[in-house]
């Protein structure tokens, strides 16, 4: 027990440090951009203003020295203030927590679908090495490997919006359309589909391919041959001896993917004007929003910190062997 | 010619191998195909493809679509093999003095990697490109930027097990140089997963440049794949064939580099290849 409350406070540790260093890396930014800094936190609109640019000197101390810069920086991004966004005429904070849930029920949704089929298709493949099965999952996940995940999302739409009018192309929900309780779930739901089909079939692909990687590698193992010696049926084999072991290195790689995630959701978002923050990060890319851009960085990075942290544990209750490990 | 048999074993990737020629292909000749400049308006908008002599139709205001996927296949290639040029320079560099020095420069660099990987990196793109506004030289190095870190694990890897060996405790006392056995005795021996991942690597920075563009943050003077989508997805409802086909030559190039890379990997560790495939 001891081993595994060392091993998840050492992670702790490593990503209160990652926090830091994406502060430092976010001021940096700032400071190195062409032109004045206080003109790139205000932003094109911002710029106008004299006296918005002038507050922004002042608060920011920039005509101190820089490491007394920086600390007014962290301590500002410390105690939770990212800063105001002039042309929203909003605090970054409020506008991205606004944002915020839309973005986790959309990842998460495509998360899910991606891990369950993926794995399903990766285990159907390495069960059937060789067969037809194999090879259509195979190119399959080859095919959509390659696909430009905001081209997929229009060909979808093409599909299944356009031609088949079955699904709807943009938004969350019907406008004006006055639905309540379980109508409004279910309105939204459709209105998923789309996104969180598009967003996950990458992930699909990627889950698909490890999944019948690892299983592949796990079944030439002798603790397989032993349970097939043993009799026993090759369903058990495959469930209980192979895919579970195979699974580790799916989760560890579902964490290292959440990152991905967040930044396919800028693209899919921005395709399907489905309210969350990847979209809110492209439009304060159209209207160069550089500060409220710089807050989605570190809320997204934290975010997705957060997320490996969570792994990191899971991995350690899936596999109480590696609880000591780096 | 052992190495290129080997290859070609892996059907998959002489077809990869295939479609990436014509790509480089379309790409050399696009000025000779295409003389004008593709932004040129050379008929009336939303024509079919195949309509008044358009192959691939026109677009929102009346540019050849099939011009903008040639000449799009001269920028697309062109950045994203400069990035990857960038990338490994990072990456080489990093791992390659990680796994030569090992102790606290290697924990240092692994570190610092680790963070890299940390962040999500699309995003770390898309705010360097904006902030240093969209150009070439901006593009080209935020991919090399946020690309790095699976090299510079690859090649301190290779380092760590090959800076023990027999001929570079030869080169140290002869008295060379550690920068000079670094790139001159260890390097050449590594370099074969480099070359495999390099190949990858170039496959993504299409997808990643061809995603800044679709989002406007490629450089405006440049017709690219991504940015002829962006620009018409808004009107996909009418005119599906503007969007789609630049998305089928990214498709096709990405699938292609991938296979080629595949087919490498195989071809240089046959052994590997042949256990993956049992």
């Amino acid at each position: 027990m001891g081993g595994r409350l060392g091993f998840i406070a050492q992670r702790l540790v490593k990503a209160v440090f990652v926090i830091l260093g994406i502060i430092v890396l976010n001021f940096l930014l700032i400071r190195l951009a062409p032109g004045d800094p206080a003109l790139v936190l205000a932003g094109e609109a911002g710029a106008a203003d004299p006296k918005f640019v002038d507050d922004l000197r002042r608060e920011f101390g920039l005509d101190l020295p820089l490491w007394r810069q920086l600390l007014i920086y962290m301590q500002g991004i410390l105690s939770f203030d990212l800063g105001f966004s002039y042309r929203q005429k909003q605090p970054i904070l409020d506008l991205i927590l606004a944002r915020l849930p839309q973005t986790i029920l959309l990842t998460g949704t495509a998360l899910t679908f991606a891990i369950v089929v993926g794995v399903s298709l990766g285990a159907m493949a390495a069960r059937h090495v060789g067969s037809w099965w194999d090879s259509a999952i195979t190119t399959l996940a080859l095919l959509v490997y390659a696909m430009p995940q905001f081209w997929l999302g229009l060909m979808l739409v093409l599909l299944f919006s356009v031609q088949l009018g079955w699904l709807p192309t943009f938004g969350m929900n019907t406008i004006n359309s006055g639905f309540a309780g379980l109508e409004h779930a279910l309105d939204v739901g459709r209105h998923l589909i789309l996104p969180s089909l598009t967003l996950g079939l990458f992930f699909m692909a990627v889950y698909a391919r490890l999944t019948r990687a690892s299983m592949l590698e796990v079944a030439d193992l002798d603790f397989v041959r032993t349970g097939r010696a043993k009799g026993l049926p090759e369903g058990r084999i495959q469930r209980r001896y192979i895919l579970r072991n195979a699974l580790l290195p799916v989760v560890t790689y579902a964490g290292l993917q959440a990152g991905y995630l967040v930044g396919g959701s800028i693209l899919i978002e921005t395709v399907f004007a489905w309210p969350g923050i990847g979209r809110l990060a492209f439009e304060a890319v159209l209207v160069r929003d550089y500060n409220l851009l710089l807050g989605i960085f570190i809320v997204a990075s934290v975010l997705v910190i957060a997320f490996n942290l969570l792994t990191d544990i899971l991995y350690t209750v899936v596999d109480p062997r590696i609880e000591m490990g780096t | 010619m052992d190495f290129l048999r080997r290859f070609a074993r892996n059907k998959g990737a002489v077809v990869g191998a295939v479609v990436l020629a014509c790509v480089v292909l379309l790409a050399l000749a696009a000025p000779l195909i295409f003389p004008e400049t593709p932004w040129e308006i050379v008929g009336p908008p939303f024509r079919k493809p195949g309509e008044m002599g358009f192959l691939l139709g026109t677009d929102t205001l009346g540019r050849d679509v099939a011009a903008g996927i040639a000449h799009g296949a001269r920028v697309t290639l062109l950045l994203s093999l400069v990035s990857t040029a960038v990338a490994l320079s990072i990456g080489v560099v990093l791992g390659a003095v990680a796994g030569y020095h090992g102790g606290w420069v290697d924990d240092v660099v692994m570190r610092f990697t680790e963070f890299f990987q940390t962040i999500p990196n699309f995003i770390l793109l898309v705010v360097l490109v904006a902030i240093f506004t969209p150009s070439i030289t901006s593009i080209v190095v935020a991919i090399g930027i946020v690309s790095w870190p699976p090299l510079a694990r690859i090649v301190r890897g290779e380092f760590l097990t090959l800076r023990s060996r027999e001929f570079v405790q030869a080169a140290h006392v002869l008295g060379q140089s550690s920068p000079r056995i670094i790139f001159g005795e260890i390097l050449p021996n590594a370099l074969s997963p480099v070359i495999v991942s390099a190949s990858l690597m170039v496959a993504t920075a299409v997808l990643l440049e061809s995603a800044l563009s679709f989002l406007g943050l490629g450089d405006p003077n440049l017709m690219s794949w991504g940015y002829m989508i962006g620009a018409s997805r808004t009107v996909i409802r009418h005119a599906w064939w503007i969007s789609c086909f630049p998305g089928v030559a990214i498709a096709l190039t990405v699938l292609a580099l991938n296979l080629v890379g595949e087919g490498l990997s195989d071809a240089m560790n046959p052994r590997l290849a042949r256990k993956a495939r049992a």
